[in-house]
């Protein structure tokens, strides 16, 4: 029998509370350069990203501008040294690590704690 | 302390947050001490887009106000804890919490309150205002058990309280007593035009009436109310939204000088009349012109003029431009000038077109001085109109307002602007002061002039104007622009196409490692240059070696969001589907598995403006059980997602009608087989017409084809949309074998120079020779390319596959179409329907209300160039 390396049993984690992490799915489902969505408990939507590098990202899965739940749809990036998403709906762009809107400076979306353990 | 002189703010709404902020720029929180009086239960916050509430934004993002500047200033904010009294001998303000504050330069900056009309019942539970958070909160919140509303007041704040309603998802009533929507801002034309806009959005408007009781039931709650024309509107609740008085009772009651109306009363420095000790600023005040303002952008002058003269410089306000441009429930609405007319001797210039919900005027003295005007529906011409006011604009006003297509059409460019005109009117930046902003102090992007001179950091109406400027002064400097790509290339995209045909790169990354600007290589690209590459790597697929399927390994990052999903994304997260129908012939059969499939997956349907059937509304996990079943009937993927070939359209040509002199179908259906899947920089479209009649319109496609009695004639260049554009005759009767090869040419040709998302009829205008170049190119092989695009050409066709048979038969690929990666099976609860017109339609909550970004001001920053 042959073991499967490492790597594919690392799973994606989000911190939902203070030393609540919510298990969302195998690290090797994750596309490099392109997202996912995911449910909460709760109802809310998540939208996960893992960029070249295998840095796992998540934001609300919302877009504020248009109300569809797309995020995870959208084409990602970088701008500076920031990973972002921009919306495939109408095109603003969401800092991936803190969810602020680098196209309107009076919108943000949650960002998520995540992890890959 | 008694040696730190003391500023109180009283009020911390829009204009007392940017009062501060001009406080701190001026380094006057260093030496003062600045408390602030805030009667809200929050700090400052975006009243203007209040509404946009209702469509995601939360209470907290609407907030102004940043902490981290509270306390870095040392500014002392109560929160909470409104001003009860002042003492002006002592120069002291009591608060309501009982802190006493003794000041030696007093603000108010009190706004105004809702003006409730004194009708009967006025007071009953289930009437609101619409002003504050707390408002919102209660509408809200009492919405939950209404089925009706009305709003009592159809100017800007009732439209938006309109807005609010619609978007909690209570019917809503609009009743006005002029007789027309917003008769401060536009005139009877626009009003019409706004009205129709509106009521087609489901809105009931009461024009003409006043208000007269408010009718409740036993237990003292909403139930209707009287109208003046004998009426009885039934509702659960009302919002009054009748107009606003400026909050000057505290000034009142200190014995300060108000106007007749309202509005405490100050000089052009914004200091009151009555006392050098005490400004008043925004909404409360009345200023020196005799005027109250309503809007934000005169509040925020007179901050600046307040908080300039407490540091002794000079400043004056001396009154304000009412110019402004909103989006109301989605609708343009702008005025500027003497938007009524009321100079003497003015003539109008009026387009209308109420079917079309378009209202604009122009208002014009009797010397060609353009004086004001009203746009409704479509104010892109705002920004350069607006600048223009006060001037004698350089082309007959008739061609500034008619659209696109009717006689002449003009589009003014912002060179012909005087110095003076002023651009940006939220901050009153000048064209001048632009051009200083590249000449003098070297910012060469947009995002630069806008830190430098605020231009355009308000309203974002002046953007696009904004952005003419920029270039057109770097270039007149002989700046070079950059013309790389994004923030990432530094290369054209054609010159990407050169170096990946050149060196056959078939990975993005390795594309942007090795050839990329040097701060962007080994970073993760942009939703610029990824799309743009991943056409390119397509377009070349079987040349240079790289996977032909779209989304195979890396290709799938790189794919706009409706290539990843072969479908197109609609506004509520669903997807439309559109089997490809060559040359719009498709046989009964195949129709009737169409209408199955529509009918057994409640898709709203549609025939297309392009002779195909667009199936509406599939969720994104269903896409793959319902192209199995298109598959299977024989249809393939009609890329209406993709930058592609689209359709090719036709008559029907000889074998049916009289006049046909070739089978223009036969035709249509060889060219949608040749070219489909074929991947650009933008999309293709194309038809074939069986005689000069040319019921196919081929004449406005990409590439078209018109027949004659020897064959066919070619052309090319032609546009539908927004800049239509006649095609160009490229050559003449041309024999089956010849036309083939002369497109093969051309489409290959276009796509190795174009730009991104540049139609074949920009490209044509913009390349340089033009027209005779290309046919050069491509008729006489004066490159002598013509082989190698044959070639390319030839790889396509014979390396092509339908993407979605090759999806639906891989369950790698299928794992992708599920709603969450968690939950495949659960649908994504935010798609909803509701019915309409026997078919479906997207459920949506209030999508765009307030000042969105637009399409231009939306892609600023390092992705752009
Ligand atoms: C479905 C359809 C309207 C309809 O119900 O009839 C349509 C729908 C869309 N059009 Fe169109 N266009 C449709 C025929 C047209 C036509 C008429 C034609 O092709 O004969 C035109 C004018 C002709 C032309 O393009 O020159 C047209 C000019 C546009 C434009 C403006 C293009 C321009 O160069 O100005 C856009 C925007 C763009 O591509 O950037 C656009 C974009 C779109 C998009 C893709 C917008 C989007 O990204 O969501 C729409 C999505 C379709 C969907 O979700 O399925 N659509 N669109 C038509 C589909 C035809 C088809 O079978 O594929
Ligand atoms: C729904 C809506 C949409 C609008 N849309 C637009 C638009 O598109 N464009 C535009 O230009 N304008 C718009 N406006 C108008 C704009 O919001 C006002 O012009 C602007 O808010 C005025 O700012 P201000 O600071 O003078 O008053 P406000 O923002 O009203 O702030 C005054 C503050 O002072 C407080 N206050 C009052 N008395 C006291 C006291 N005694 N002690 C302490 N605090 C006190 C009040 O509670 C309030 O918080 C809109 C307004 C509304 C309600
Ligand atoms: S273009 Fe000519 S052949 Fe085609 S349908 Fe019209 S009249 Fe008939
Ligand atoms: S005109 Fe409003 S930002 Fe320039």
């Amino acid at each position: 029998m042959t073991l499967a390396p490492e790597t594919t049993d690392l799973k994606v984690q989000l911190r939902l509370a203070d030393d609540e992490w919510f298990t969302v799915c195998d690290l090797n489902r994750l596309l490099p350069g392109r997202g996912v969505a995911a449910l909460l408990p709760d109802g809310r939507q998540v939208a996960l990203f893992r960029d070249r590098r295998g840095q796992v990202y998540a934001v609300d899965n919302r877009d504020p501008f248009t109300g569809a739940a797309v995020l995870s749809r959208g084409l990602t990036g970088t701008h500076g040294d920031r990973p972002f998403v921009a919306s495939p709906l109408l095109k603003q762009r969401f800092d991936l690590l803190s969810g602020q809107c680098l196209d309107d400076e009076t919108v943000r979306v949650t960002a998520y704690e995540v992890r890959a353990a | 302390m008694s040696d730190t002189p003391t500023i109180v703010l009283v009020g911390h709404g829009m204009v007392g947050q940017r009062f501060l902020e001009a406080l701190a720029e001026r380094g006057l929180t260093a030496t003062h001490r600045v408390v602030v009086l805030c009667e809200e239960p929050r700090p400052a916050y975006d009243r203007v887009h209040l509404t946009s509430y209702f469509s995601g934004t939360s209470a907290d993002e609407l907030s102004m106000t940043d902490m981290e500047f509270i306390e870095k200033h040392g500014i002392e904010l109560y929160v909470g804890d409104p001003a009860e009294t002042v003492d002006r001998d002592a120069r002291k303000v009591t608060a309501r919490s009982g802190l006493v504050v003794d000041y030696d330069v007093l603000v108010l900056a009190t706004g105004s309150f809702p003006f409730v009309p004194p009708v009967p019942g006025k007071d009953a539970e289930g009437c609101f205002v619409y002003r504050t958070i707390e408002d919102l909160l209660a509408i809200e919140e009492y919405a939950k058990t209404a089925k009706t509303g009305a709003v009592v007041g159809g100017g800007l704040l009732g439209l938006e309280a309109a807005g609010a309603l619609k978007g909690l998802g209570v019917e809503a009533h609009i009743v006005e007593f002029a007789p027309r929507l917003m008769p401060v801002q536009v005139d009877d034309g626009g009003g019409a035009a706004l009205l129709r806009t509106i009521e087609d959005m489901g809105l009931s408007v009461h024009t003409g009436v006043g208000t007269q009781e408010i009718v409740t039931d036993a237990a003292g709650a909403v139930t209707g109310m009287k109208l003046s024309d004998g009426s009885e509107l039934a509702t659960d609740m009302v919002i009054f939204s009748a107009g606003v008085r400026p909050r000057d009772q505290l000034a009142r009651d200190c014995g300060l000088q108000v106007g007749e109306r309202g509005g405490i009363s100050v000089d052009e420095q914004c200091r009151t009349v009555t006392d050098p000790h005490v400004f008043a600023i925004g909404e409360c005040a009345l200023a020196a012109d005799g005027r109250v303002y309503g809007l934000v952008a005169p509040g925020y002058e007179q901050a600046e003029t307040a908080a300039a003269t407490i540091a002794a410089d000079e400043a004056s306000f001396t009154g304000a431009d009412l110019s402004t441009k909103l989006k109301l429930l989605g609708v343009d609405v702008a005025s500027f000038g003497d938007a009524h007319g009321t100079a003497e001797d003015c003539l109008d210039v009026v387009y209308s077109d109420s079917r079309a919900g378009l209202y604009k005027k122009l208002v014009i003295a009797r010397d060609g001085t353009l004086l004001g005007g009203i746009l409704v529906g479509d104010a892109e011409a705002y920004g350069t109109l607006r600048a223009f006011t006060g001037s004698v604009p350089p082309v007959s006003p008739e061609q500034l307002v008619l659209p696109a297509g009717a006689g002449a059409p003009t589009q003014l460019g912002p060179s012909a602007l005087p110095d003076e005109a002023i651009i940006c009117s939220c901050h009153n930046v000048s064209k001048g002061t632009i051009r200083g902003a590249v000449t003098d102090h070297q910012c060469t992007t947009v995002p630069e002039v806008k830190k430098c001179t605020k231009a355009g950091t308000g309203c974002g109406s002046c953007i696009k104007v904004l952005g003419q400027l920029v270039t057109a002064e770097l270039e007149a400097g002989g700046v070079e622009v950059d013309k790389g790509l994004c923030g990432c290339f530094s290369q054209t995209r054609e010159e990407l196409y050169e170096i990946v045909l050149a060196l056959r790169i078939t990975s993005y990354q390795d594309l942007l490692d090795r050839h990329g600007r040097e701060n962007a290589r080994g970073g993760d690209g942009c939703e610029v240059c990824k799309p743009a590459v991943a056409s390119i790597i397509a377009s070349l697929a079987p040349t240079i070696g790289a996977e032909g399927y779209v989304l195979d390994g890396e290709q799938a990052a790189l794919q706009d969001t409706n290539d990843h999903f072969l479908a197109n994304l609609q506004k509520n997260g669903s997807y439309s589907v559109v089997p490809r129908i060559p040359g719009g012939e498709i046989a009964p059969e195949k129709l009737i598995v169409i209408g199955e499939i529509a009918r057994d997956f409640g898709l709203y349907t549609k025939i297309t403006g392009g002779q195909r059937i667009d199936m509406f509304g599939a969720r994104v996990e269903q896409l793959p059980v319902i192209w199995a079943r298109l598959v299977d009937a024989g249809f393939e993927s009609g890329h209406a997602y993709g930058k592609s070939l689209r359709t090719v359209k036709s008559c029907v040509g000889s074998t049916w009608c009289r006049y046909g002199v070739q089978d223009s179908v036969r035709m249509a259906i060889d060219l949608e087989l040749r070219y489909r899947g074929l991947r650009s920089p933008h999309k293709l479209k194309s038809a074939v017409s069986g005689c000069a009649r040319e019921c196919a319109e081929a004449q406005s496609k990409d590439f078209g084809v018109i027949a004659t009695s020897n064959g066919w004639n070619l052309y090319v260049g032609g546009n539908g949309g927004a800049t239509p554009r006649h095609a160009d005759l490229l050559a003449q009767d041309l024999s089956d074998a010849e036309l083939i090869r002369l497109i093969d040419r051309f489409l290959m040709f276009y796509i190795r120079t174009a730009d991104r998302l540049e139609r074949t009829s920009t490209w044509l205008d913009r390349i340089p020779g033009g027209l005779d170049h290309v046919r050069d190119v491509v008729v006489h092989d004066s490159l002598g390319i013509c082989d190698e695009l044959e070639g390319l050409m030839a790889a396509h066709v014979s390396h092509y596959r339908d993407e979605w048979a090759e999806t639906i038969n891989d369950p790698e690929k299928l794992a992708r179409f599920v709603s969450f990666i968690n939950a495949p099976d659960t649908p994504d609860p935010v798609v909803g329907f509701v019915p309409e017109r026997d078919q479906m339609k997207p459920d949506l909550p209030l999508l765009s209300i307030g000042l969105r970004p637009t399409g231009e001001d939306v892609l600023e920053g390092s992705a752009q160039r």
